[in-house]
């Protein structure tokens, strides 16, 4: 029963990696360049930062909820890095990491706090509000001014370092992803975060704290976002503060719910997000190789959510309605 | 020219299952009030929805002013000048009282704009003529509730309406306000238009209305004028009906002491200082009428709701009980009577369902012990007989009963020493029903302290060591099994407001 269970849940990413495929297919054939070996690291690259904002965001839609600030916090956290370097606080890498990834979790952890011991009405407000303080907090800390890391390899390490060509940063989102499939799946905490998503109140009158729950989400979203900022700062070489507006939490969103998370709460998976993610970065890959102009580029991926949303609720309604004929 | 303004004959209504009208009859004359009771689930609301065209009978005719009518919906009854003021007023609290009573009403002027200066003099004069000198361009949000379900009168006087239907409109309103609502009631039945009284209230009844139908189980029982009714015969025509015995009660061995103990629980305006033991290996019932504060007292002790005060105490220690998880804790498991909103996760698996009230005891450390919540969730399956192809359904593709099942076993999981269990029959077929009371009657016979809420007396009386009944927030009544007082009179006697003799 357990093998039959694990089978279909593999079915159902069968139209998300069959979409992926037909992406590269058909990129294969439109570009020479993009089943290159190369092409590809380039794309494993650029994953890392699109999938653990992804990563924390996912964590915020089971319950139910959105975290818009993942982008600006990622930009801020690598803003924080900047500044300390450009008013000389400190070149010491470890530091200046550690005081990122200390930052942006913080800033998770007053997002959570916000919705669930503050009682704002619902996570759009708050992480909206702290999506706009981020992004002028950016700004005011480097003078509006782009800061360069070149030099200091050790905080260019996670997102620039490779392994026989694989990024590290990729090597270490796949590391991530498994941990949290674990903890959403095989742990208490996982179960919890589903349900509260599922039914907040059912689970709250089970005895299970759900502000406790709900502020863990939104703290790990602030630490992987963070984590993302470090690794663009490694990718880029530069902190710039007015990067903090970038569609990043749209492609983060898109990832998730691509992979087939709800806005409803209750659902999603990290395998699904992980694809979604791949995706995304290979749209924006394609599009780069057959040098589309970046205004088409948002209209298609603006398709793409929208498009994703629609079949996902039609195939509910579909299996509703399968449901309501099977019980007559 | 018939005699009556609205007359409803030989209604029949089905649901899927039920029943929920069988042959009813209502009728009402010009210029009078006629009061409408019964028990709970007798099918007032039922027959207020078709009245009003939100349900269309199976069988049966109205007719209005003596012409046969079929109402297709809602606008349909309006038209016909039938209007309800349901007991969940329909208020858009931060619109102004003229935009309240003008909705979908508008006066327009000439261009097709809003003529509001038209629409307030007008909601100026209906509201002064039901007694309410107000402004009517303010917030109804601002007014109270009885200024609000004025509001609600004076849509129903703007369309000239005939009849006008009351669901229990006192329920929630102060001193004051019944008094002016039964002024304006008057003054209605004066100019001529009929008045359905729905209450839960017999002194209301007595003092406003000119004749009383009683219903009960979806059927038609007796309508008189006020002065052929009392209270005896009213509360006997409500509840009359034989106890079948579909109630497999069996005993336990009651504790020596009580293994909850509740003194002076107090939330304002909700509770007032409800005192009650409950000991173990004994079924408690809580009996009362819908919002008399039972499931309110249950929420209370199981830290749902904040309290004012009170202490409770389990098996003699006084423990603080602030949230659900300090009760879950404190050994108190609590099945909540909405199971799809409170109780389950309606999206998820049976087996993650099952575990959720005792994810600890699920869990080598932070992981989940897969093999645990296997064998447990089989032997729930079997144990409390929860009909499904696997421990992997979805919980939303099972029926009530099951679905029902599914809660016990996620409290029967966590191992607590005090069940509450509220409205645990509610909609679930007769032999989910019995199994249900078996897992209680297990549950007693091992001891447990098992607390009933119910609003179906013959589940009351059939299932109970004890009933406790309760009215307006308040411990009415403590009728032990052996007491002459159990039965379905005096518990009703108690119920609604009388006292019991000892």
């Amino acid at each position: 029963m357990t093998k039959s269970k694990k089978s279909s849940n593999l079915m159902s990413y069968a139209g998300t990696v069959g979409a992926l495929l037909i992406l590269c297919v058909i990129l294969t054939i439109a570009s020479p360049n993009f089943l290159k070996f190369s092409n590809f690291m380039s794309i494993l690259k650029q994953t890392p930062f699109t999938a653990l904002t992804a990563c924390g965001m996912l964590f915020c839609l089971i319950t139910a909820g959105i975290d818009l600030s993942v982008g600006a916090n990622a930009t801020f956290c690598a803003c924080v890095a900047g500044m300390m370097i450009q008013r000389g606080i400190t070149t010491n890498s470890f530091v200046l990491v550690i005081v990122a990834l200390i930052v942006g979790t913080l800033i998770g952890f007053i997002n959570g706090t916000l919705l669930t011991r503050l009682h704002l009405p619902h996570p759009f407000v708050s992480t909206l509000g702290m999506k706009n303080v981020l992004w002028g907090a950016s700004l005011w800390i480097t003078g509006s001014q782009m800061v360069s890391f070149s030099g200091l390899d050790g905080v260019m390490w996670l997102g620039a370092a490779d392994v026989g060509g694989v990024p590290v940063s990729f090597i270490i989102l796949l590391i991530l992803y498994v941990i949290m499939h674990v903890l959403l799946t095989r742990t208490s905490l996982g179960r919890s975060i589903y349900c509260a998503g599922g039914n907040m109140e059912a689970t709250r009158l089970s005895g299970i704290n759900s502000a406790n729950v709900l502020t863990f989400c939104y703290t790990l979203s602030g630490f992987m976002a963070a984590l993302a900022g470090v690794v663009s700062i490694g990718r880029s070489g530069i902190c710039n503060g007015v990067n903090a507006i970038q569609p990043y939490d749209t492609d983060a969103i898109a990832s998730c719910i691509i992979g087939g998370a709800s806005f409803n709460g209750g659902k999603g998976t990290m395998i699904g997000t992980m694809i979604g993610a791949l995706i995304i970065i290979t749209l924006r890959n394609g599009f780069t190789l057959l040098s589309i102009s970046s205004a088409v580029q948002n209209m298609v991926l603006g398709l793409v959510i929208i498009g994703a949303v629609l079949l996902d609720v039609t195939r509910e309604r579909m299996e509703a309605k399968a449901r309501r004929m099977a019980a007559k | 020219m018939s005699e009556y303004v609205v007359e409803l004959k030989n209604a029949v209504k089905r649901f899927p299952g039920v029943l929920a009208l069988n042959q009813m009859h209502l009728a009402v004359k010009p210029g009078e009030i006629l009061g409408l009771i019964g028990e709970n689930g007798a099918g007032k609301s039922t027959l207020i929805k078709v009245l009003t065209g939100v349900h269309q009978p199976d069988e049966g005719e109205i007719y209005v002013n003596g012409e046969k009518k079929a109402f297709k919906n809602p606008n349909e009854s309006a038209a016909a000048g039938i209007a309800c003021v349901y007991q969940e007023l329909n208020i858009e609290k931060l619109l102004s009282i003229t935009d309240n009573i003008f909705i979908n009403k508008w006066i327009k002027g000439p261009g097709g704009l809003l003529d509001y200066n038209a629409m307030h003099k007008k909601a100026k004069e209906v509201m002064a003529s039901l007694g309410q000198d107000v402004d009517p361009t303010k917030a109804a949000g601002t007014f109270g509730m009885g200024v609000q379900q004025m509001i609600e009168i004076a849509k129903a006087v703007l369309i000239d309406a005939k009849m006008i239907i009351m669901d229990e409109p006192t329920s929630s309103l102060g001193e004051k306000e019944v008094e002016q609502l039964m002024k304006t009631c008057r003054d209605l039945k004066s100019r001529g238009i009929g008045i359905v009284f729905v209450s839960h209230k017999l002194e209301e009844l007595f003092e406003l209305c000119d004749r009383v139908t009683v219903i009960r189980d979806g059927q038609y029982i007796d309508t008189r004028d006020i002065s052929g009714w009392d209270n005896d015969s009213l509360i006997t025509a409500m509840v009359g009906r034989s106890l079948d015995n579909q109630f497999p009660k069996e005993f336990g061995t009651k504790s020596a002491r009580p293994t909850l103990s509740v003194k002076g629980l107090m939330e304002a305006g909700v509770l007032n200082n409800v005192s009650f033991d409950a000991y173990g290996g004994q079924i408690l019932g809580f009996a009362g009428l819908v919002g008399a504060g039972r499931t309110e007292t249950m929420r209370a002790i199981f830290g749902a709701d904040p309290i004012d005060g009170g202490t409770v105490e389990i098996k003699g220690k006084p423990v603080q009980i602030k949230s659900p998880r300090q009760a879950i804790n404190a050994g108190i498991a609590f099945l909540t009577e909405d199971r799809k909103g409170q109780g389950l996760v309606l999206a998820e698996s049976i087996r993650n369902n099952l575990i959720l009230a005792n994810l600890k005891g699920f869990c080598n450390g932070p992981f989940l012990n897969q093999k645990k919540i296997e064998e447990e969730g089989q032997k729930n399956i079997s144990s409390l007989r929860i009909k499904t192809p696997s421990i992997d359904e979805i919980v939303g593709q099972l029926s009530g009963g099951n679905q029902q099942k599914v809660v016990i076993g996620k409290w029967v999981n966590t191992d607590s020493e005090i069940f509450i269990f509220d409205e645990p029959t509610r909609g679930i077929d007769v032999g989910a029903k019995v199994e249900v009371y078996n897992v209680m009657n297990s549950l007693v016979k091992a001891g447990k302290c098992v607390i009933m809420v119910s609003s179906e007396m013959p589940e009351i009386l059939g299932m109970s060591d004890r009933v406790i009944v309760m009215r307006g927030g308040e411990v009415m009544a403590d009728v032990d099994r052996d007491s002459k007082h159990f039965n379905q009179e005096s518990l009703m006697k108690a119920a609604w407001g009388g006292k019991l003799d000892d």
